[in-house]
């Protein structure tokens, strides 16, 4: 049983539907609200053979769109502050590799995904992302960077990367011990998500008694963090211009401020 | 091919050809491109450097404010040649803050469009994480802009498109390709060392460009116009789409239309990329519609 | 990657700034920026081991083209032929 999945199970306050045996989604109380998991789950049985082990690929992609689009259309008619928090709750290997990906275009599957919670944010929905395990590549650009709150569990199994490490070890001509070391120097290569959560990305990071089994007291504790954020994500900006302007950005992304800044001043 | 049709082909100036600030200049009327946060300003990637990387000034990103056909737009130039056209952080915030501005403008009774160039292998791996954050703010950026003035995408040279950057291709307003260049969102190396090379034969560069080539993406619907690899062509495409403004109803929002082509498909014996168009219902297009 | 630094005598003052190529494969950017007194040039570059190559290239041409001003060279591994042609192309469009 994935972590995603697990989580997942846990949290809801009742049933756990499919949208696909890949994409599952959840009612979760937090505080007054009813927020809507969605998490992406290992499906062995997928027809699409590279996207069996929780990858983001097509018919993930498109599921994740259409169970956000339907919580977006659902609250149209509610008050901004009374739409429904939506969590991405975060576990996945990557994007889904593969040829029958390319030639069906899983980039636009992707992007119909990454739209619907772009949407979502915009439309006053509290869009939080809730990573729980692995967080790599295309697959978190479709699930997951779009929130304006984001929470990491602090766990050695929570892994938030551009590239697993083998492959970029592969692509840039260097060995695992020497992406490891040079890891230590820049915090964006890392794969500790202790040295993630420096980047300014990460709005909580949350430490619990067992990252694989939740605990009870693990559970009040993500929960409460949840409502926090929901709380948070209400009173901010809808775009992601907090994450230029957390404390940690405002260390490790003084280039992207430099760059906002200079920028707006030449454009006049 | 007829007289003047050879005599088209000799009169033509390869965009591809052109460096990403050439390319942004050509495709504005004369004499009003303004760069901005251009190699002067030194705004270097901080990340490069210290791991004996030799930066570029202004990290493989041009802005180029102008006009085109009298319209304001936004030019937004990848530099293919440094670093594979990877984003970082310095590059990938470029991108998202212009798109940003130009958003801020339209809001503010001044539209205007954007033109992205996009010649890239998605993230810079020596800027990983950062890399990918501001990928995921060009997307949002794309979309806040897209709501409100035309977002268009170009793929010209044979590099492509790939990466987290496809994503934010697939999410412009318009998507003009050349038969020569290439999206998805992995690259045939990528998927090759992943998965193996039967897979993906990364060598097999006819089958390559019948997946991802821009002559198989426009005949898909995954992308709108094929135009020739010549700068009068692209430009006449470009002020085309910008003049077409915000359509009703974006790709990324046609989901039921991406429901019914997975549906279409079975992934265990997948249509050979030639019949693809016609399982999707799409019609059959001559190369005449080229230019 | 190595930095080098090199000033060479000059006496004919660049008019304006001039920026031209790319840090791409077998190519280089100059940024030249008018200065009084002497041509200064740095040099960044991905290939170890060239500083005499360098040294011999820049000499050269200093000694011919005489030009006041700074010289950033971002070299991503380019011909001594490629330096001078891009060196040329800076100065070209750095005159009035």
């Amino acid at each position: 049983m994935s972590r995603g999945l697990k989580w997942t199970h846990a949290l809801a306050d009742g049933a756990v539907h499919d949208v696909v045996p890949s994409v599952i989604t959840a009612g979760c109380t937090l505080g007054d609200d009813t927020a809507r998991l969605v998490t992406v789950v290992p499906d062995p049985d997928s027809p699409f053979h590279r996207a069996r082990a929780g990858e983001v690929g097509l018919r993930e992609g498109l599921a994740i769109a259409e169970a956000v689009t339907e919580v977006v259309a659902a609250d149209e008619r509610l008050p901004d502050g009374r739409r429904r928090p939506i969590v991405a709750v975060v576990d996945l290997p990557s994007q889904a590799y593969g040829r029958v990906e390319e030639l069906l275009g899983i980039h636009h599957a992707l992007a119909a995904a990454v739209d619907a919670y772009a949407t979502a944010r915009t439309a006053g929905h509290p869009v939080l992302s809730l990573i729980v395990g692995n967080a790599l590549s295309g697959g978190l650009l479709a699930h997951g960077l779009q929130a304006n709150q984001i929470l990491a569990l602090d766990d050695p199994g929570v892994v938030i990367h551009a590239m697993h490490k083998q492959a970029a070890a592969k692509v840039t001509l260097r060995t695992v011990a020497e992406l490891d070391e040079l890891a230590k120097r820049f915090p964006p290569l890392s794969y500790d998500v202790g040295d993630w959560a420096k980047l300014g990305l990460c709005d909580e990071l949350l430490t619990v008694e067992n990252a694989g089994e939740p605990t009870g007291a693990d559970l009040t504790k993500v929960r409460n963090a949840l409502v926090a954020a929901v709380v948070r994500a209400r009173k901010g900006p809808r775009d992601l211009s907090n994450r230029l302007n957390s404390p940690g950005a405002m260390k490790t992304r003084a280039a992207s401020r430099r760059i906002h800044e200079e920028l707006a001043k030449q454009w006049g | 091919m007829t007289v003047t049709e050879w005599e088209s082909l000799l009169d033509r100036t390869s965009f591809i050809e052109l460096d990403a600030r050439e390319r942004a200049k050509a495709l504005l009327d004369e004499g009003t491109a303004d760069e901005l946060c251009g190699p002067f300003d030194r705004i270097e990637s901080p990340w490069l450097e210290p791991q004996g990387v030799v930066p570029q000034a202004d990290d493989g990103v041009v802005v180029v404010k102008g006009l085109l056909d009298g319209r304001r737009v936004v030019v937004i130039g990848i530099e293919q040649a440094f670093q594979g056209g990877g984003i970082g952080e310095v590059s990938g915030a470029k991108i998202a803050a212009a798109l940003s501005l130009a958003a801020r403008d339209s809001r503010a009774g001044t539209p205007t469009a954007a033109v992205l160039l996009l010649e890239t292998g998605g993230v810079r791996l020596q800027e990983a994480n950062l890399g990918l954050a501001t990928v995921a703010e060009v997307c949002a950026a794309v979309l806040e802009l897209r709501a409100l003035q035309p977002v268009v995408g170009v793929i010209a040279g044979a590099l492509g498109c790939f990466g987290g950057v496809s994503i934010a291709a697939g999410l412009c307003t318009t998507l003009i390709m050349t038969a020569e260049s290439r999206l998805g969102l992995d690259g045939p190396e990528v998927i090759e060392s992943e998965a193996g090379i039967a897979e993906f034969d990364a060598s097999d560069h006819p089958l390559i460009w019948s997946i991802d080539g821009g002559t198989q993406r426009v005949r898909t619907g995954l992308a709108d116009a094929l135009v020739l690899d010549d700068v009068t062509a692209l430009r006449s495409a470009v002020a085309g789409a910008v003049r077409q403004g915000v359509p009703a109803e974006h790709r990324s929002r046609r989901i039921g239309e991406l429901r019914a082509r997975l549906e279409a498909v079975d992934p265990a014996h997948p249509p050979a990329p030639s019949e693809l168009a016609a399982v999707w219902g799409r019609p059959a297009q001559s190369e005449g519609d080229q230019g | 990657m190595r930095t080098l630094s090199y000033e060479f005598p000059a006496d004919r003052p660049a008019a304006r700034r001039s920026h031209v190529g790319v840090v791409g494969s077998g190519d280089l950017e100059v940024l030249m920026t008018p200065a009084n007194g002497n041509a200064r040039v740095r040099v960044r570059t991905s290939v170890d081991g060239f500083d005499t190559v360098w040294r011999t290239v820049l000499e050269r041409f200093f000694a011919r083209h005489r030009v006041a001003a700074s010289f950033e060279l971002n070299d991503f591994g380019a011909t001594p032929g490629v330096v001078t042609l891009r060196l040329r192309q800076a100065i070209e469009e750095g005159r009035a």
